[in-house]
């Protein structure tokens, strides 16, 4: 078997694995609750009678997938050069504030309104990323306790800023707190009409976000940059031997600023697909946790674009059973179980298919050279 | 790709962030319904024109908190048994990112009215209202904001004040404390009420007042240690009874008030009753219930009646929707002194003031 075919296979055979046992792990933590597991399962294909309610829950999985796949690509930036971004969480919440307070000021036509809202986000992520990355390569401060700390001040500043400076006019009666409500130049085009097409009704609520679109975008762009270019090349050496990288020439102080700046740029868009398509405010009813989340969406996807597409939509399809599971009276609790269980079993099989590889190769080379033939090197 | 030491970092913080995810959670783990409604689809669009089915959303932390979801449930149940009706409660994904679309699945599934309980509901049952105009809505604690929202209100203040009433009289020294969770409009309300009735009792009373967490940040509904801390320093400088409007941080000034051995006033439900910790039970000198049950239950008996939304009702000492818990008797003895501020208020000589 040749030894490329054998990798692919092992990797596949892993991920299966991983996802039945993480089946059988929820399905006793069901049993436990005291509902029935078939019926839980059946709740996460249950998308409804009505062709209504099959699109809702179509539009409700795709809108939880596309913040998750940003965040996703967020973390996987800083970790492709094994820079640990805790900060996801604190980035995108500052930066979706600011974006959503400035995109309050002013009204432009559509293209440009939207098109500063996301500059901002991108820009006040990256610049809040900035202050661990500079606290790295100037004074050494570890990024994973320096991101945490800071997680707490931008959750804190952002709360602040929305309630203070940056609150908008609140309803009588109303007890939530919001930003201004973004001039409708700066609503994103939603993407009914996907379902319009065959003749389906429009989701309820924002709809399907249109946001899914620059989230596409944005992970080929972010595969291009680390695959197909000199930049990319460079994390890649930082992260798998770093003396080896300086000894090549490359910096290793402008790799942990730029790549810890690019992570945050891309954190900031996390929080644009909720304003943007929905809500047109940022406020105190803004989904937290996505920075988290985005951890092991990264680790499911193993750091690329594709992969992370997959871990989000996995997610989102989880995430979605919320309703339906409660409906069949099983605890809804049972999906954050499956979450953990596929992201912990998921890393096991890799560590062990990439051992069991390994050691393959290593038997076949020594094969190859009891027989004293020139080693032909896969992998 | 990662290297083993790396690798290993990121599962133990992974692990780390969803061991906090479900500690924040943790009320959501295993309460789950007992209900009978069917859930299968064919029963629910075969059921006979007309019967009443009521959907309940709840907010964060949903049933099983012994306090305001619990008490919205026991409203619920009470439809179920005395109005016949079928009755399905939702709770929200531990974010909150899902409010909108539980809404949305209960309309879907036929059930009307449907009742969003806590003021996060506020936002997302306005657009749910509109797109689905055929059905009612009603939202605890926040005000209607649409033609088929009915907004269900309490007056704070006023259970508060009764509250004030009692910790001042049991006061000998004159020094109470309010613990208040998040410093909004609505937790104002509470010390507002707390406060004009110590004044009223004791005009030179001494009050410490201290929220947990700043309007907008929701972290003081569910934060016991800090309600813990803030608590203890009120005791230390003297205070003799605290009362708290902080959800589930209460848990803390109680322990600080067991430490201090004085006195502490539960809230939304009778603490002294519900209360996991037993050993806690006595320093709970009384509770100011904020009566959410009859709210839910009225509000569908209304329904069935016909009504509709647009307007608030607001539930005031006069329909006791709000009031006193007397369990363990402890108040018994002053029952006449809070009896009289009732009445007055109830008559409205006495206006308490919703604003501190």
């Amino acid at each position: 078997m040749p030894a490329g075919l054998f990798r692919a296979l092992l990797t596949v055979a892993g991920a299966v694995a991983a996802i039945v046992v993480a089946i059988a792990i929820s399905s006793v933590a069901i049993l436990a609750a005291g509902a029935s597991p078939t019926q839980a399962f059946a709740a996460f294909f249950d998308f409804g009678e009505t062709e209504r309610s099959v699109v809702n829950g179509i539009a409700t999985m795709l809108n939880r997938s596309v913040p998750l796949f940003i965040a996703g690509l967020a973390v996987a930036i800083g970790f492709r050069m094994n820079l640990f971004n805790i900060g996801v969480e604190g980035q995108y919440k500052i930066a979706a504030v600011c974006a959503a307070y400035v995109g309050s000021l002013f009204v432009a036509p559509a293209p440009i309104q939207i098109l500063v809202i996301i500059v901002v986000a991108a820009a006040v992520g990256g610049l809040y990323a900035l202050i661990p990355a500079v606290m790295k390569v100037t004074r050494g401060v570890n990024e994973v306790i320096s991101t945490i700390m800071l997680n707490f001040i931008a959750i804190q500043l952002a709360a602040f800023l929305v309630r203070g400076p940056f609150t908008g006019q609140r309803t009588e009666g109303q007890l939530t707190t919001n930003t201004p409500l973004l001039p409708e130049s700066a609503w994103f085009p939603n993407l009914n009409v996907l379902f319009e097409l065959f003749g389906l009704p429009a989701p309820r609520g924002g709809g399907l976000w249109g946001f899914l679109a620059v989230a596409i975008l944005l992970g080929m762009g972010i595969w291009v940059l680390l695959e197909r270019t000199r930049f990319g090349f460079d994390v890649k050496a930082s992260g798998l031997n770093p003396s080896a990288a300086l000894a090549s020439g490359v910096n290793p102080k402008k790799m942990v600023i730029s790549a810890m700046v690019l992570s945050g740029a891309v954190a900031g868009l996390i929080g644009l697909p909720e304003i943007l398509g929905d809500k047109h405010t940022f406020g105190s009813n803004f989904t937290p946790g996505l920075g988290f989340l985005g951890i092991a969406v990264a680790l499911l996807g193993r750091n690329k674009p594709a992969g992370i597409a997959v871990a989000a939509l996995l997610f989102g399809f989880l995430d979605r059973a919320q309703g339906p599971l409660q409906f069949a009276s099983v605890p809804p609790s049972v999906i954050m179980i499956m979450q953990g269980a596929i992201v912990l079993l998921v890393v096991i099989a890799n560590e062990i298919t990439s051992r069991i590889a390994v050691r393959h190769e290593e038997r076949r080379a020594a094969q190859q050279l009891g027989r004293n033939t020139p080693v032909e090197v896969a992998a | 790709m990662l290297s083993k030491r790396f690798g290993r970092m990121a599962v133990g913080a992974m692990a780390g962030t969803m061991l906090m995810a479900a500690a924040a959670c943790g009320g959501n783990t295993g309460a789950e319904p007992t209900t009978s409604a069917q859930p299968s689809g064919d029963a629910s669009s075969e059921a006979p024109k007309g019967a009443l089915k009521v959907g309940l959303a709840f907010d964060i932390g949903g049933r099983g908190d012994k306090s305001f979801n619990d008490s919205a449930y026991a409203g619920l149940e009470k439809a179920k048994t005395e109005l016949g009706a079928e009755i399905k409660e939702l709770s929200p994904a531990s974010d909150g990112s899902n409010r909108g679309e539980l809404l949305r699945q209960l309309a879907d599934a036929g059930y009307n009215p449907i009742i969003g309980v806590g003021f996060a509901y506020g936002d997302d049952i306005k657009k749910t209202a509109e797109e689905y105009p055929e059905i009612q809505f009603a939202v605890v604690d926040s005000a209607s904001n649409a033609a088929n929202v009915t907004g269900l209100l309490f007056a704070e203040e006023q259970g508060s004040y009764l509250a004030g009433v009692a910790a001042a009289t049991k006061a000998e020294s004159g020094h109470v404390g309010f613990v208040g969770g998040v410093e909004n409009d609505l937790i104002k309300k509470f010390e507002a009420g707390f406060v004009a009735g110590v004044k009223s009792v004791k005009s030179d009373a001494k009050i410490d007042v201290k929220y947990l967490s700043p309007d907008g940040d929701f972290t003081g509904f569910k934060a016991p240690d800090k309600g813990k801390v803030v608590a203890e320093k009120m005791y230390q400088d003297g205070a003799e009874v605290v009362y708290h409007a902080s959800g589930d941080s209460g848990l803390g000034v109680f322990q600080a008030a067991a430490a201090a051995k004085k006195k502490a006033i539960g809230v939304d439900s009778d603490q002294r009753q519900t209360i996991k910790e037993t050993d806690l039970q006595s320093v709970i000198m009384t509770s100011m219930l904020k009566r959410v049950d009859v709210g839910v239950f009225e509000y569908v008996k209304a329904f069935q009646g016909g009504a509709k939304g647009g307007s608030n009702v607001i539930y005031d000492l006069k329909v006791d929707g709000v009031g006193l818990a007397t369990t363990g008797g402890e108040i018994d003895d002053i029952k006449d002194k809070l009896d009289a501020a009732k009445k007055d208020i109830v008559d409205g000589k006495i206006t308490v003031p919703a604003k501190p």
